[in-house]
């Protein structure tokens, strides 16, 4: 099965005074997995919900396969949802919620295609427990199964695992994953995690203030934001201070390459922590502030005069670099993004 | 030290068997007595449960008994059919007028009886034009006298679920309006439905204000009326009715009892449980 193509064209929605969705277009290919991304606010839940049918758009269009669906009502749109609050009909069997929808379409032998998507997501053996016997990431599970039984033209979800806990987030994130490839459905996912959105799509969007600021595949967005905003959001920034020369940067002593031009010469750029590196110097300017450990990879904080600086190292070298030791900073000449 | 701790739990329960005991009279009292006067003429009660006699010898009241009982059952239905949908679309559409509907609906409370009567005479007069004269047209102002405490009902029972999101959850799955209703909202406001259905009933077979002004006939203007030649057998009726009320909100508490406890947790299953809201008014 493959999935059909999105086009969200110009949408505009206003609440009051926000601008929601301002003047947003976006093109899904058909069997792509888009992850919208956003600071709380930024009108990604709105996109979606327009898309989905539950919200209208003041003006703009919204393309499924083609067709201009902006006039059709939720229920006639044809796309599976999976909400961020759990939304399992509380008096219907794990079952009977995935086969609410083939119900509503009269196929036969829909319970047997219900049990087949409860399978899919992995917990058949929970068929007959009602939604409260179900923990949150079952129910998500039940969910996801439900929205993909009714063989949606698009998959829409909506924060899905924003309300469950690290382990279990990690872990239905790669299964959606695992199963959006093998159906093949278009799918829409619509996160504020970062991470998220980063490891699970084919291309993510970057939003803010109701418009789409980068459309990339993910390693782009990170690697090479489009905008300071971008490079903000998306990972981990230091702010420091650098002076341009040319078509580069010098921070800290080190000339880096731009990402755009510069329009002034004292700037602020925006250096990832992984393209900083730390050594113990009794000479060096820095000091470590503060460590904390994160796994094979820890965080360090250093003070350069009155910088502050964060750095990644590898875990095994923090023995070297407790709080207090003097060290030396440098960066490596990655191209860097001003704010 | 634990002299005074028993003492004390000892002046607490004489307190509380004093309580129960006082109001346990105070209201059975009466009932006792209406039991003794009621028996006092052993042909009452056989009469009262033998419905052609019944409606035989005394027609009024079995016409009071039938009307009250189809204005019970058409009010309960009015009732359900404006409120529902309505206290389901405030919360779906527009929760900015959620306080003026709950102010609207809670209105009836605070104008007594009389002054209601006041106004609706006129607007009988209207009602009579259009729908003739039966009894049952007391079903409309019924409906609104009820508002206040199905309102309550219906509205604590929406709001022990996520209307909001089962409802687009149903409408992306393909589900019209009435679907959405019919089999998602209803199936889980089902206690709180039938509360309000229970306090509507109760309260209509106890009208008897604007019945008796509106010059129509229900089970208390009846009894009233039969308070003037059969005296033992409007008693024996007042009785019926006091039981059936009572047994009607002793259904009401245990369902909302049942409700609360008919949560079964599977073993091993970690539970979200569901808002622990009140249903019951």
């Amino acid at each position: 099965m493959t999935g059909v193509a999105v086009q969200l064209k110009g949408l505009r929605r206003t609440f009051g005074a926000v601008h929601a969705l301002d003047n947003l277009d976006l093109s899904i290919e058909p069997g792509e997995f888009i992850a919208l991304l956003g600071p709380s606010g930024c009108g990604k839940t709105t996109a979606l919900r327009v898309l989905a049918g539950l919200e209208d758009a003041d003006s703009g269009q919204v393309l499924v396969g083609g067709k201009d669906v902006t006039a059709l009502p939720a229920n006639r749109r044809d796309m599976g949802m999976v909400f961020q609050a759990y939304s399992l009909f509380p008096h219907l069997t794990a079952l009977a919620n995935v086969s609410f929808g083939l119900s509503l379409r009269g196929r036969g032998k829909s319970l047997a295609r219900a049990k087949d998507m409860l399978e899919l997501v992995g917990i058949g053996a929970f068929a007959d427990r009602y939604p409260h016997q179900l923990s949150g990431g079952q129910q998500q599970r039940v969910a996801l199964a439900r929205a993909l039984a009714i063989e949606p033209s698009v998959l829409l979800l909506d924060e899905p695992l924003s309300a469950l806990d690290a382990k279990v987030r990690v872990q239905l994130r790669d299964e959606i994953r695992r199963i959006q490839t093998e159906v093949g459905t278009t799918t829409l996912f619509v996160t504020h995690d970062q991470e998220e959105a980063l490891a699970v799509a084919d291309r993510v969007g970057v939003m803010r203030a109701g418009k789409l600021e980068q459309l990339a595949a993910p390693a782009d967005i990170y690697l090479t934001p489009a905008t300071p905003f971008v490079a903000e959001f998306v990972g981990l920034s230091n702010r420091l201070p650098g002076t341009v020369v040319g078509n580069k940067v010098e921070v800290l002593g080190t000339r880096l390459p731009l990402l755009s031009p510069a329009s002034s010469v004292s700037v602020t750029a925006l250096v990832r922590p992984e393209s900083v590196s730390v050594s113990p110097d009794e000479s060096g300017e820095g000091r470590v502030l503060t460590t904390s450990f994160l796994g094979p990879i820890s965080k360090i904080t250093v003070t350069v005069g009155d910088l502050l600086v964060v750095a990644q190292v590898a875990t095994d070298r923090l023995a070297t670099l407790a709080p207090g030791t003097p060290v030396r900073v440098t960066l490596a000449p990655n191209p860097v993004a001003l704010a | 030290m634990a002299g005074v701790i028993a003492r004390r739990a000892r002046k607490q329960r004489v307190f509380r068997w004093t309580v129960l005991i006082v109001l346990g009279v105070f209201f059975l009292l009466p009932l006792a007595a209406m039991v003794e006067f009621s028996t006092r003429d052993p042909e009452t009660w056989p009469a009262l449960v033998n419905w052609p006699s019944l409606s035989e010898k005394y027609p009024a009241l079995a016409e009071g008994i039938t009307a009250s009982l189809l204005q019970a059952g058409f009010t309960a239905l009015l009732m359900l059919v404006l409120l529902v949908p309505t206290a389901v679309w405030v919360r779906l559409r527009l929760p900015r007028l959620r306080r003026l509907v709950e102010f609207l609906c809670l209105l009836p409370l605070t104008i007594p009886a009389i002054v209601l009567v006041v106004g609706l005479a006129p607007v009988y007069a209207w009602v009579t034009y259009f729908f003739g004269g039966s009894s049952l047209t007391l079903v409309f102002a019924y409906t609104v006298l009820v508002f206040p405490y199905a309102y309550r009902a219906i509205d604590a029972g929406l709001s022990a679920i996520d209307v909001k999101t089962l409802a687009e959850a149903a409408r992306s799955l393909g589900a019209g309006w009435a679907t959405v209703m019919w089999r998602v909202v209803l199936p889980n406001i089902r206690s709180a439905v039938l509360s309000a259905a229970f306090l509507t009933v109760a309260l209509v077979l106890g009208e008897f204000t604007i019945a008796s002004l509106l010059n129509r006939t229900n089970l208390q203007v009846a009894i009233n009326f039969l308070g003037k030649s059969s005296a033992t057998m409007s008693v024996a009726v007042s009785l019926t009715a006091l039981l059936l009320a009572f047994v009607l909100l002793l259904l009401l508490s245990l369902l909302g009892g049942r409700r609360r406890n008919s949560v079964p947790v599977a073993p091993g299953a970690p539970v979200v449980p569901p808002a622990p809201k009140e249903s019951a008014a």
